[in-house]
């Protein structure tokens, strides 16, 4: 019935653990039921994607879990406050890029003397060393979603939470950014829940792949992608998987017009 | 299973830092001889237009109770200035409005987030405020001599009924247009309650709310002359208002025009000095000013 964060003192063995979540909302039609049972286990340091088609009620999940919205029903546990990264890139454009670091940073109770140099490391964690003093309108797409992710990390979550965060970007742009994804999740050891409807993405980033079927969102299949990093969206590998995933969405996609 | 023998990761930092290069483009300052040619001149040129037509035009009316000549409003305000009068006239007025200005911001601002942000305050007087800011402050100055006499504080009060509409007008609806994902990014970065609108709100709303000021001071500008006018009272010391006034119970046409110029130059002033840089910097600031 609550989203609750795990107390201090209890270890726990995961990043996030959703039990029998289940999501409605009241439209013009009653009650519609958007997620239906939805059980997920991360755990840490694990990378999670979940896949679907429109409607499937994935960024309603990532809501849930960010604290942002309450279930219906079931319980979600996260191992502290999730840090959340959306398909915007969400910056503050009154502040500068390394201002917008430090604001999180402040947020979390940052000592100010500390903020400046902890954001001017994170800056250089996603390769944007020397652009604290940036205005967010000065910097391209793809440097606007990194910066989003230095103030995600700043967080010092250990669950962050994205939400198609580089859907709107170009294809080159989005393939380096895969890969400045994957090494940052090697060397930060964070857990990783990643929604998107791409599934090339889904298989080239994860460890496991969710796929949700829609109206209501439930959860179709689970794959476990043990192909090894650093992968390349256009390994066969990842392409052999895309393939077989692909198939099952389109099954699931096509239900939808039998009725 | 085609494996490429380039590491990706070293690889993404190299192509990465190439497509920053490639997608940023510098934006310098303009330079002196643009902003003179772009900014200065073509004022300088329309007012020099205005004098030629009136200079043209005076022989023509020829009668200088209706239309003085340029000269004749050039040694009024001469005169004025040799007299020492000059700068009292404005600082009398300009003070006062200022000060009131100053009311009106602190009345305005709590009460348009009081408006913005608890919706029972929002359906009781939000219609009310909108609707003040059509109706003119001079239809206040009747009421405000009869409740304060004719005193400074009657001035504040038609400054204050005058500004604080638009002051908390411009702060709703700039928290009105809040994209309503910096909000959600705010909570999730820990901005809720009171952080959230410090940290989050208030500054998102800037743009409407410093577009609120501008039209504040104004209304200001405008209620204060048309108190001054009206409710001229030699203790209350000589405003441009008063002065205006003073000039038409004399008849004197050159002080008429010299009142009036001053207070459009005064509004115009206060205008470029204060509230057009403040909204250049926040628009600038913000990447939403466009360069023509």
């Amino acid at each position: 019935m609550a989203t609750t964060l795990a107390k201090a003192d209890e270890t726990v063995d995961f990043a996030a653990r959703l039990q029998h979540v289940s999501k409605s909302f009241t439209g013009p039609g009653g009650q519609q039921l958007v997620l239906d049972d939805i059980s997920i286990d991360v755990a840490p340091g694990e990378f999670v994607t979940l896949l679907g088609a429109s409607g499937c009620g994935k960024s309603t999940l990532l809501n849930l879990v960010a604290g942002l919205d309450r279930p219906t029903t079931g319980s979600i546990t996260t191992d502290g406050r999730p840090a959340l990264m959306f398909q915007e890139h969400a910056l503050f454009p009154w502040l500068t890029a390394g201002k917008n670091i430090e604001l999180a940073l402040k947020l979390r109770g940052v000592p100010k003397p500390l903020r400046r140099d902890k954001a001017e490391e994170l800056l250089e964690l996603v390769r944007l060393k020397g652009a604290h003093g940036k205005r967010v309108h000065e910097l391209s797409g793809g440097m606007r979603q990194r910066v989003a992710m230095a103030r995600a990390l700043a967080q010092e979550s250990n669950l962050l939470l994205m939400d198609e965060p580089f859907a709107a970007l170009d294809a080159i742009t989005r393939d380096v950014l895969h890969d400045e994804l994957t090494r940052i999740w090697a060397e930060t050891g964070l857990s990783v829940l990643f929604v998107t409807h791409n599934v090339r993405e889904a298989v080239r980033l994860a460890q496991r792949v969710i796929l949700l079927s829609s109206r209501p969102g439930r959860i179709a299949r689970e794959w476990e992608v043990d192909i090894p990093q650093p992968r390349r969206i256009e390994d066969a590998p990842v392409a052999e998987l895309s393939l077989e995933i692909t198939e099952v969405l389109r099954g699931e996609i096509r239900r939808h017009g039998q009725h | 299973m085609a494996s490429t023998e380039t590491t990706p990761v070293q690889d993404a930092g190299s192509v990465e830092a190439g497509l920053d290069a490639l997608e940023t483009t510098a934006t310098g300052r303009p330079s002196l001889r643009q902003t003179l040619v772009n900014k200065i001149l073509p004022p300088v040129i329309a007012v020099a237009v205005v004098l030629a037509a009136w200079t043209l035009l005076y022989p023509v009316v020829d009668n200088p109770t209706k239309l003085p000549s340029p000269a004749a409003v050039g040694s009024a305000f001469k005169e004025a200035w040799l007299q020492g009068e000059l700068l009292g006239y404005i600082w009398t007025s300009v003070s006062r409005g200022l000060l009131g200005f100053a009311f009106a911001l602190l009345i305005g601002t709590p009460l348009g987030l009081l408006v913005a942000r608890v919706k029972f305050v929002r359906a009781a007087i939000g219609p009310i405020l909108s609707g003040l800011q059509s109706l003119p402050s001079v239809a206040w100055v009747p009421p405000a001599v009869i409740w304060l006499g004719l005193n400074n504080s009657m001035m504040y009060a038609v400054i204050l009924l005058g500004a604080v509409p638009s002051i908390a007008n411009g702060l709703v609806s700039g928290v009105d247009q809040v994209p309503p994902l910096f909000l959600r990014a705010g909570r999730t970065l820990g901005a809720t309650g009171v952080k959230g609108i410090w940290h989050i709100t208030l500054p998102a709303a800037l743009p409407g709310y410093v577009a609120g000021l501008k039209q504040g001071w104004a209304f200001s500008w405008r209620s204060l002359m048309a108190a001054e006018i009206i409710a001229s009272f030699p203790d209350l010391g000589v405003g441009l208002g008063q002065l205006l006034e003073n000039a038409r119970t004399a008849s004197d046409m050159a002080m008429v025009f010299e009142a009036i110029l001053l207070i459009l130059f005064v509004g115009i002033a206060i205008d470029l000095l204060i509230f057009s840089p403040l909204e250049r910097w926040v628009l600038r600031s913000r990447g939403l000013m466009v360069k023509s």
